[in-house]
C-alpha cells in the first residue's frame, strides 16, 4: 500500500533547510513501536492479552502470537463481538488490548465502545490500527477519518493519537498504566521522529515542540512533522510559528490551547480526519468559549476521499507543509485585519 | 438464463482471460487481493455471462437483476469482469488504484457502472441484498438478487441477522453464493473461528441449501437453477472453491490473500495462465 503518488503536489519543503531534509529522513511505521511495547508490557504483566479480528498481521501481532499463543484472542472477522469480548475479558480480571483496523473497530463497534467499554468503565485499551487515510487506495471504507468525532463525543474515553515511534511507545505504556477506557489511534503511514530527547508523554497533556509568537500550529499523529516543516517554511519568511503536538484529543489540554490563543492570537489546526468534529473542532470549542482568535481548521473537507495514497491525499487536501504554511499566513492576515 | 447459457468450455476461456488480466492489473498496481479474486473468478464469470439479466448499455434499468459483491476486497476481478462484460472500457483497467481513478481498491457505485452498493467492510452485502429482494417483492417484480460473500466474512454477525430476515420474509428471489475457499486473511477459517457445520447453519436458519464445485461451470449453473426453482425461501449456494485457484503456487496458500507477485512469480503465473489446460 505504499506506492508513491504519481501526481502529488510538488514537495513544498525544498526551499527550507529543516533539521534533516525531508527526503533524507528515516520514516517509521509506528505499528512496530506499538507491537514491541505490547510485548514488553506483556512480559511484565501476565494479565495483558491481545484481542483481534483476523488482524494478526495488520496489527503486527505475529511476535506476540508466537510468544503467547494462548494470550492472543482472535475472534475472527467480527468487530462487535471483538469489543464486547474485550469488555468481558476486562471484567474477568485481564488487561485487554483490542487491536483492529481503526475504521472497523470504531465504525462497526461504536455502540459496544460506548456501552460495553466507556459507559461500563471497562478497563479496555482499544487500538485503532492504520487509522486516518493510511489505507490510501483501499478507499473511503477503510479510511478512519471520522473516529475523533465519534469517540470524542463519548464520555469516559481517552482518545490519543501519537506522532512518532517514541510517543507511540510511551502512549501504549500510559494506556496500560491508566485505569479506564483508552482509544489509541495508530497509523501505518511512515513518519519521522518528532518528539525531542527526554520527552515525556502524559495523557491529556499537549506539548510545545517549537516556540513562536505570530501564530500557533496545532497537530497530532501524522500531521505533526508536516506542521514542523510548515514552521520551518514560515521562519524563512520571518514568521515565528509555535507548534503544539496535541496527542490527546480527549481529555483536552485547555490551558495550553488558551495560552496559544493568548500569546499568538491566531491558530491553525491540521489533522488526518474530517474537519468536522475532530482535533480542530475540539480546539475551537475551547478557543471560542474563552479566547476567540482567528482560526483555520485543516482536514478532509467533508468528502469521501478519492483514490490515492495517504500522502497524496494529505497534500491534495491542503496539508502539505506548504499548505499548512499558507493557512498560517491567512490567519495572521485575519488577525492583523482585526486589530 | 438456462437455455441461452454459453458452454462451459467457452466460459473457461473467458475465465482464463479474466484471471490473466487481473494478475497483470495487480502486478502493475502493486496492490490487490490476488488469492481472493482468483477464488471467485469462475463464480463471477458464471453470473455475468450465464445468469444475470443486466445490460451494460442500461446499467441502471429498474428491473435488472441485482448483484452484490459483498467481499469488496475482490474489487479487481469485478472490474475486469465488468470490462469483459462491456460495463467499463478495458483500457481503464490500467488505472486500477492510481490517484484519482474510478477503480478504487473497493468498488464505488457512484463511479463504476454495474456496481450496486459500496462494499469493503465485510458483512454488508447480505443485509443490503435482503432489502433489494424485499423491494422486488413489494413492487411485484420478477428480477432477482444475487450476493457473493466470502466464508471468513460469515463471522460477522450482520450476516446472521440478515439470514433470519430473508427466511422470515420468504425471499425466494434472493440467492447467496458463499465463496467457501476455507481461508480468510491471516489463517484458515477453521483455525480462526470455525463456521462448521456451515450447511446445517443455513438450513437451521430456514434457507434452502445446495453445495457445488465453484470451479465447475456445469455445477455452478445447476446450483443457479436450484436457486431459481426454489419457492418460499431464499437459497444459499455453498461454492467449494480454492483460494488462489488457477496459479499453482497461490492455490490454497493464505499468504496470497493480498500478496503481490515478484517479477519472477509474475512470469511463472503468467505462463500458467496462458497455457490452455487440457
Ligand atoms: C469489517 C471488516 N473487518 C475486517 C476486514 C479486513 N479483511 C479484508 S479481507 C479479510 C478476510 C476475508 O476473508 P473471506 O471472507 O474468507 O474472503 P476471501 O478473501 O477468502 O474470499 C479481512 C479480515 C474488512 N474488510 N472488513
Ligand atoms: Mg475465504
Amino acid at each position: 500500500m505504499s506506492r508513491q503518488p504519481t501526481n502529488a503536489a510538488p514537495d513544498a519543503t525544498t526551499t527550507a533547510a529543516p533539521q534533516t531534509a525531508p527526503e533524507k529522513r528515516v520514516l517509521h511505521d509506528c505499528r512496530n513501536a506499538f507491537a514491541e511495547t505490547l510485548i514488553e508490557l506483556a512480559e511484565a504483566d501476565p494479565t495483558l492479552v491481545a484481542v483481534c479480528n483476523d488482524s494478526v498481521g495488520s496489527s503486527k501481532l505475529e511476535g506476540f502470537q508466537q510468544r503467547w499463543p494462548e494470550r492472543l484472542v482472535n475472534v475472527g472477522i467480527a468487530e462487535q463481538n471483538l469489543v464486547g469480548v474485550g469488555a468481558g475479558l476486562a471484567n474477568g480480571g485481564l488487561l485487554p488490548f483490542v487491536c483492529a483496523a481503526a475504521s472497523f473497530l470504531t465504525g462497526r463497534a461504536l455502540e459496544q465502545i460506548k456501552t460495553d467499554v466507556a459507559y461500563s468503565d471497562a478497563n479496555v485499551k482499544l487500538c485503532g490500527i492504520s487509522s486516518g487515510m493510511a489505507y490510501g487506495e483501499l478507499g473511503a471504507t477503510h479510511h478512519s477519518i471520522e473516529d475523533f468525532a465519534w469517540l470524542r463525543a463519548i464520555a469516559n474515553l481517552a482518545v490519543i493519537a501519537p506522532a512518532d515511534p517514541e510517543e507511540t511507545r510511551q502512549a501504549v505504556r500510559a494506556a496500560a498504566a491508566h485505569r479506564g477506557p483508552v482509544f489509541l489511534r495508530l497509523s501505518r503511514m511512515g513518519v519521522p521522529d518528532v518528539v525531542p530527547e527526554g520527552y515525556t508523554f502524559e495523557i491529556g497533556r499537549a506539548v510545545r515542540l517549537r516556540e513562536g509568537s505570530d501564530v500557533t500550529l496545532i497537530a497530532n499523529g501524522t500531521l505533526v512533522h508536516r506542521a514542523l516543516d510548515a514552521a520551518e517554511l514560515l521562519a524563512t519568511e520571518g514568521i515565528e510559528a509555535r507548534v503544539i503536538n496535541l496527542p490527546t484529543v480527549r481529555p483536552l489540554d485547555g490551558a495550553e490551547i488558551l495560552a496559544a490563543a493568548r500569546d499568538t492570537g491566531a491558530i491553525v489546526t491540521a489533522e488526518e480526519h474530517q474537519v468536522q468534529g475532530g482535533l480542530g473542532s475540539a480546539v475551537a470549542e475551547v478557543v471560542v468559549s474563552h479566547q476567540p482568535v482567528p482560526m483555520k481548521i485543516l482536514g478532509v473537507p467533508g468528502v469521501f476521499a478519492p483514490t490515492g495514497s495517504a500522502a497524496y491525499l494529505l497534500d491534495r487536501f491542503g496539508m502539505s507543509a506548504r499548505g499548512i504554511a499558507e493557512a498560517a499566513t491567512e490567519v495572521i492576515r485575519r488577525k492583523r485585519a482585526a486589530s | 438464463m438456462n437455455s441461452s447459457r454459453p458452454s462451459a468450455q467457452h466460459l473457461a476461456g473467458i475465465a482464463r482471460r479474466i484471471r490473466r488480466r487481473d494478475l497483470d492489473m495487480i502486478y502493475e498496481a502493486g496492490a490487490g487481493h490476488l488469492g481472493s479474486e482468483l477464488s471467485c473468478t469462475d463464480l463471477l464469470v458464471a453470473l455475468y455471462f450465464g445468469e444475470l439479466q443486466v445490460d451494460p448499455d442500461e446499467p441502471s434499468a429498474p428491473t435488472r437483476d441485482r448483484f452484490v459483491l459483498s467481499k469488496g476486497h475482490a474489487a479487481g476481478v469485478l472490474y475486469v469482469t465488468l470490462a469483459e462484460a462491456g460495463f467499463i472500457d478495458p483500457a481503464e483497467l490500467a488505472t486500477f488504484m492510481q490517484p484519482g481513478s474510478r477503480l478504487n481498491g473497493h468498488p464505488d457505485r457512484k463511479l463504476v457502472p454495474g456496481v450496486e452498493t459500496n462494499t469493503g467492510p465485510l458483512g454488508h452485502g447480505l443485509p443490503v441484498a435482503v432489502g433489494m429482494a424485499k423491494a422486488a417483492k413489494l413492487r411485484g417484480e420478477s428480477w432477482r438478487t444475487w450476493v457473493l460473500t466470502g466464508d471468513g466474512e460469515l463471522q460477522e454477525g450482520s450476516n446472521w441477522e440478515a439470514a433470519m430476515a430473508a427466511a422470515h420474509f420468504g425471499l425466494d428471489n434472493l440467492a447467496l453464493v458463499i465463496d467457501h475457499n476455507r481461508f480468510q486473511q491471516g489463517a484458515a477459517v477453521a483455525d480462526t473461528n470455525d463456521l462448521a457445520p456451515l450447511a446445517d447453519k443455513w438450513r437451521a436458519f430456514g434457507w434452502h441449501l445446495h453445495e457445488l464445485d465453484g470451479h465447475d461451470f456445469d455445477a455452478i449453473f445447476a446450483g443457479f437453477d436450484v436457486a431459481r426453482s426454489t419457492r418460499g425461501r431464499p437459497t444459499c449456494l455453498i461454492a467449494h472453491t480454492n483460494k488462489g485457484e488457477g496459479i499453482s503456487f497461490t492455490r490454497d496458500r493464505v499468504a496470497w490473500h493480498h500478496r503481490v507477485p515478484t517479477a519472477e512469480e509474475y512470469a511463472q503465473a503468467r505462463a500458467e495462465l496462458t497455457e490452455v489446460p487440457s
